[in-house]
């Protein structure tokens, strides 16, 4: 006999910082979960690319390879491979076991900012500063890009794929969502430089945070504000935003050491986490757990919620 | 049967069969196991039940082809010996017994057809239907439906048939047999004129003269005329090949392609091939003798005597024009034989016609003028006033003719009375056509002096726009384009370069690529009617106007962009066809608007764009989705791109002070006309604080030589151009560059300026530098290429926070370095070999903290504070912060140099900075 679901829970937010990471690769670019949460990719200032098991606090692999900082990395659906991009202006596909390079792309005329696996790992896109995203296949062995997306007038500082859609914010204050299923490209003026975009995980949504220390909820339909969310500082640098694992909360990192955390409906400012003195420049969150992760200096943060007692075991 | 009790077998009910009684000493039979209560058909397969009942059926082998062992193609059978007796297969000799039976699908049983069945077969039904009608609410309502019984035939040949008529017979009293008409006789040769189509009634004669007096006949049948209609560009009666016909049919006959339906003579050859076995093969003279023809005997086309009718008839047998009126040709085919031999064959129901038409006078149609245009085109309405009556004079020059022209007033303007007047009518007396005449004398009087007043403004200003017109229409030639005086005088500006050529405005259409090729190059020869002699002369007027008209805007648009300042450009991203768009819309024109949208947060409709897209096809496989432009070849936005702050916006740059005002105007109105004249230049928000000076016209002149940083300066002069509505001297240029010079979002004039001169101070522009940085909209003013210039350094960008950018670059570059490292996208990044990560946090915080402060402070203190902060740290990186020196003191920057900075870094450093940096090398690494 089944009961029914139990009545949704409110939203629990991570308040307990369950472990710092010295990850010891310089200042920690970008932090990322794999596919199902369970481990995350560190890219660091020093060329590498780390590969951790956050809750243990375990290192499980270090990829080198890049020729400069690694900036952003992402992992694919079946976690076999790896790609990351960086200051190099290569993207590089790795294998996950081997720690090897797969493939090394070549043809962004300035660093790599975000890079991107699409939902079956055939592609991947890669924004840059050179004011392109490019569209490597990683099937065949052709070195040029599959496509080249140069709408945007100014660097790429953010890419988001979906099953047909390509979500990209651009320093012009557009976010350009190329829509490959109906051909259709839609460009949304924001006006400030985008720092960040994301899909919400319903697919209806997109979060732009830009550096007019604002994030906007836009209608991906119809471009329309949903919702906007102030309050943390980001005038300067290129900070992450999401949402939290059920849609609730919109996070955003923010100059002044702290998460922030708002309401997604109202708005509201839920929580502002101190995660340490210095910026907070990027962040994941965990895809189906309140799980955060943030990065500040040379270090990653993991942050639970409150009832959260690690297993055992944990290192 | 089942019980054997009597008594109960009164009180039970048994269904079915009962079982019948074992025999003594026999053993149960078995019950026949599932897998054996099969069906088969006739031949012993297994036969499975397809659908309802046995509605449907299996074909082969699980309703594949063939058996169990796959599909056996039937052996092969020579057919050399019988060759002869092979005939056509139809579907019948591939079809199943089955198939044939009764209840197949081509059955083959004889069965009464609806004609002969009879009418009151199904007696049942009626009845039943009667008993309906009697029962029906309605009595007698059935009745209708026996009206309306479906149709297999129609009404006429019901009646027909009932009167006795029956199929193959013709309409008609039955005819007695008819005395046999004397033919003319073959020998004789008659001459003159054909016989008029009388004779035609000898058509229904026939040959048969055994047959009894008092026999009557039913008429001959008629075979309907066919008026199917014609819906090929065949030749009237022409039937394609039929391969049949071709192949297997007739060999002796020559094909023809215009016998629908053979002849006599076709027929009897067709006889005589088929009696000689001969089926296969085309034969004849032009085929030769092919492979497959088993006697050559016939290739030379022998003539022999029984090819040709030997009995005289009346009528061909297989001609079915019996009782068909029209004019029977093959009686007098004899008569008619020579005009045939011209004509070739007579269709079935036609004859030579006796007298030749009169021929038709053709009249050429009229020739038009040369100028002509059969398109219409608006021009703006411009009411006279004394303000604008340079815009109204310069409308009409660039029409090339006036807008009120009293001798081309067109007549549709005119009244009755005025065509009257025209024509020499006198007026017509009698009942008044108008109020006026009801009007008092007085009022007449009081009206006309009205009316005459303004006719005379009127007289005057066409008078005016008249002289006008004459002057420009000498200047020009006729061309009725908008740009025509503009483009050649553009052209022969001297702005014209041989880099024009690598534009391919027109590469979509090779021809016209060579004709605008062409075109360019008489220009440049100096030949003024170049675009008359490239034009296309198989084209019409139209398409030569239209095309004339493109290529002159090409000319001007594409005249000296070459691909080393286009690819400075941004690109736009609209239809490079659209003709009345100087510079296409294009998402970066409203962006004022946008503004002011997200300033108000009404995002939406007003904050987005939507353009056609075309994703790569192997990138739609990629992410599995369907190529949402299946038939398209493009890739990305459609459409050619073209330059955005196009270079036709800063030719007139130079032409503001060289040309007569009324020259520059005329260029400008396409401008004023095009749907986008609102467009504003993203920078130039300020445009409401206009101020004229000097020095900035000064600016403005210099920069338009300056080379490849005028496409900086181009965007907003030519927005300033569009903003303003009259005759444009330079004045607007200085208003744009007074706008950039004031303002918070000045910022990327200023930096022209300084790259122009390149004499400030880099405490000045760093000041600037860091006032912009704050402002907001300064953001806005991202550089348009992918790398930024160094001017347009921003914070927003993710530059390169690596310690030594090293190129040598402008005097404001000092400054630029430490944005870079200062002002980073993202932060600055912590001492890597440092092992606390405690400590690692604590400098960048700090540094952070003290960047804000200073942001409003001078330049020299803020570097100061640097200095000393790094000093703080240099016990922690000394190399890194030598660099840093060294590079401040080359004062070289490099916005993505990060990869080639180790090797020019060593090449800036002295050796001692050199081995120290070695020395720390490994630590970088750990």
């Amino acid at each position: 006999m089944s009961f029914p679901e139990p009545k949704p829970r409110g939203p629990v937010l991570p308040q307990k910082r369950l472990k710092t990471l010295d990850c010891g690769q310089g200042a920690v670019r970008a932090v990322r979960f794999n596919v199902d949460g369970n481990y995350c990719l560190t890219c660091g200032s020093d060329k590498t690319l780390k590969l951790w098991n956050p809750l243990r606090g375990t290192l499980l692999r270090t990829y080198s390879g890049h020729g400069y900082e690694v900036l952003d990395a992402a992992g694919s659906f079946d976690n076999s491979n790896l790609c990351s991009g960086g200051g190099d202006k290569a993207v590089v596909l790795w294998d996950v076991a081997s720690g090897q390079v797969v493939r090394k792309f070549r043809g962004h005329a300035g660093k790599v900012n975000t890079v991107q696996f699409n939902e079956e790992a055939t592609v991947i896109l890669s924004g840059s500063i050179d004011s392109t995203i490019r569209c490597w296949d990683c099937r065949s062995r052709r070195p040029d890009p599959v496509q080249k997306l140069d709408e945007a007038k100014d660097g790429v500082s953010s890419v988001k794929v979906s099953d047909h859609e390509v979500l990209a914010g651009s320093v012009d204050g557009r976010v350009r969502r190329y829509d490959l299923r109906m051909g259709q490209l839609f460009s949304d003026y924001v006006g400030s430089p985008i720092t960040c975009t994301c899909f919400s995980r319903d697919g209806q949504c997109t979060l732009v945070s830009s550096l007019d220390s604002t994030l906007r909820l836009l209608d991906k339909d119809t471009g329309e504000l949903l919702g906007e969310y102030t309050g943390h500082k980001n005038q300067e640098y290129k900070l992450d935003c999401c949402l939290s694992e059920r849609d609730t909360h919109v996070v955003s990192c923010s100059e002044d050491g702290k998460v922030f955390f708002w309401d997604l409906v109202e708005g509201a400012l839920a929580l502002a986490l101190q995660v340490g003195p210095g910026v907070v420049q990027s962040l994941a969150y965990h895809p189906t757990e309140p799980c955060l992760l943030a990065a500040t200096g040379g270090s990653i943060h993991c942050w639970r919620e409150e009832a959260y007692e690690p297993e055992s075991g944990t290192g | 049967m089942a019980a054997p009790d009597s008594d109960s077998d009164e009180d039970l009910v048994s269904y079915g069969t009962g079982l019948e009684p074992l025999e003594e000493g026999e053993r149960p039979k078995k019950p026949t196991p599932l897998q054996d209560q099969t069906v088969r058909d006739e031949k012993g397969r297994y036969k499975r039940f397809h659908g309802a009942f046995s509605g449907g059926f299996s074909a082969g082998y699980f309703n594949t082809v063939g058996s169990k062992e796959g599909w056996t193609p039937s052996s092969f059978v020579s057919s050399r010996q019988n060759r002869a007796d092979k005939s056509v297969l139809g579907p019948e000799d591939f079809m199943d017994e089955e198939d044939l039976s009764e209840f197949g699908i081509a059955p083959k049983a004889i069965v009464t057809t609806d004609d002969f069945a009879s009418k009151t077969k199904d007696r049942i039904r009626e009845k039943a239907r009667q008993l309906a009608a009697a029962t029906a609410p309605i009595p007698g309502a059935t009745l209708l439906d026996d009206f309306i019984t479906p149709a297999t035939l129609s009404v006429g040949f019901e009646l027909l048939r009932k009167m006795g008529w029956k199929e193959g017979q013709g309409i008609g009293p039955r005819v007695k047999r008819r005395p046999r008409r004397q033919k003319p006789d073959p020998g004789v040769k008659i001459y003159g004129c054909a016989l008029p189509p009388g004779g035609s009634e000898g058509s229904e004669d026939e040959d048969d003269d055994d047959l009894l007096e008092n026999v009557t006949f039913a008429p001959k049948d008629v075979m309907p005329v066919d008026f199917t209609p014609k819906d090929n560009v065949h030749g009237l009666a022409y039937k394609g090949l039929d391969p049949h016909q071709a192949l297997f049919g007739a060999s002796g006959e020559h094909l023809n392609l215009f016998s629908g339906r053979p002849e006599g003579t076709s027929n009897l050859l067709g006889d005589i091939g088929v009696n000689k076995g001969r089926k296969l093969g085309i034969s004849g003279q032009a085929f030769g003798v092919g492979a497959l023809e088993e006697e050559d005997d016939d290739i030379y086309a022998t003539e022999t005597l029984s090819k040709y009718d030997t009995i005289l008839k009346d009528e061909e047998p297989g001609d079915g024009l019996y009782g068909w009126t029209a004019p029977k040709q093959y009686q007098r085919q004899k008569e008619s034989e020579k005009d045939l031999r011209y004509i070739g064959k007579i269709l079935d129901g036609f004859s030579l016609a006796s007298k030749s038409l009169s021929s038709k006078k053709i009249y050429p149609p009229p020739e038009l003028p040369r100028d002509y245009r059969p398109v219409h085109y608006f021009r703006p309405v411009v009411a006279a006033t004394s303000e604008n009556s340079h815009l109204l004079q310069v409308l009409s020059e660039s029409a090339g003719k006036s807008i009120h022209d009293p001798g081309t007033q067109s007549r549709h303007q005119l009244n009755a009375s005025k065509r009257g007047e025209l024509l020499g009518e006198t007026p017509i007396q009698g009942s008044a056509t108008s109020v006026l005449e009801f009007l008092s004398q007085k009022d007449k009087e009081r009206f006309k002096e009205m009316k005459q007043a303004t006719d005379l403004k009127a007289a005057q200003l066409r008078a005016q726009s008249l002289a006008q017109n004459a002057a420009s229409s000498r200047a020009q030639p006729p061309s009725p384009d908008v740009g025509h005086g503009s483009w050649h005088t553009a052209l022969r500006g001297g702005t014209v370069t041989t880099k024009a050529s690598n534009f391919k405005p027109f590469s979509k259409d090779p021809e016209k690529q060579k004709r605008y090729e062409k075109f360019l190059a008489s220009m440049k020869r100096g030949q003024k009617d170049a675009l008359e002699h490239c034009l296309d002369p198989s084209m019409t007027e139209w398409e030569r106007g239209r095309e004339r008209e493109e290529f002159s805007r090409a000319a001007l648009l594409y005249a000296s962009s070459h691909s080393t300042l286009s690819s400075r450009f941004t690109h736009a991203k609209e239809d490079d066809d659209a003709d009345q768009v100087e510079v296409p819309r294009d998402q970066e024109n409203d962006v004022n608007d946008k503004q002011s949208a997200v300033k108000m947060k009404m995002f939406g409709k007003l904050t987005r764009d939507t353009f056609e897209w075309h994703p790569d096809k192997l990138l739609c496989k990629r992410f599995n989705v369907p190529d949402p432009y299946p038939d398209s070849t493009l890739v990305g936005l459609p459409r050619v791109k073209r330059d955005k702050y196009s270079v036709f916006n800063f030719l007139t740059l130079p032409e503001t002070a060289s040309l007569p005002t009324t020259q520059v105007s005329s260029e400008k109105v396409p401008q004023h006309r095009g749907p986008d004249k609102s467009r504003k230049s993203r920078w130039d928000t300020s445009k409401q604080e206009k101020k004229d000076d000097s020095i900035s016209e000064y600016l403005s002149l210099a920069r338009s030589k300056v080379g490849p940083l005028e496409q900086e300066s181009s965007p907003f002069v030519n927005k300033e151009e569009v903003h303003m509505k009259e005759s444009l001297s330079d004045k607007p240029v200085n208003k744009g560059v007074d706008s950039q010079a004031e303002g918070g979002d000045s910022r990327p004039s200023m930096d022209l300026f300084k790259a122009i001169f390149a004499s400030s101070s880099e405490e000045k522009s760093s000041s600037s530098e860091e006032e912009q940085g704050d402002s907001e909209d300064d953001q806005e003013g991202a550089g348009e290429a992918g790398f930024r210039s160094p001017q347009e350094e921003l914070p927003s960008v993710a530059h390169t926070d690596e310690p030594a950018p090293q190129e040598p670059a402008p005097s404001f570059v000092i400054q630029k370095t430490q944005i870079d490292e200062r002002e980073e996208f993202g932060p600055r990044l912590p001492p890597v070999f440092c092992p606390n990560a405690r400590q690692k946090l604590e400098a960048p915080q700090k540094e952070k903290r003290k960047k804000n402060k200073e942001k409003h402070k001078t330049k020299k203190e803020h570097r100061r504070k640097k200095e000393k902060k790094k000093k703080h740290r240099k016990h922690k990186h000394k190399g890194k912060q030598k660099n840093k020196k060294s590079e401040k003191s080359s004062s070289s920057e490099s916005a993505d140099s990060s990869d080639s900075q180790s090797e020019e870094d060593t090449a800036d450093m002295s050796p001692q900075e050199l081995l120290r940096r070695l020395k720390h090398l490994p630590l970088q690494r750990q």
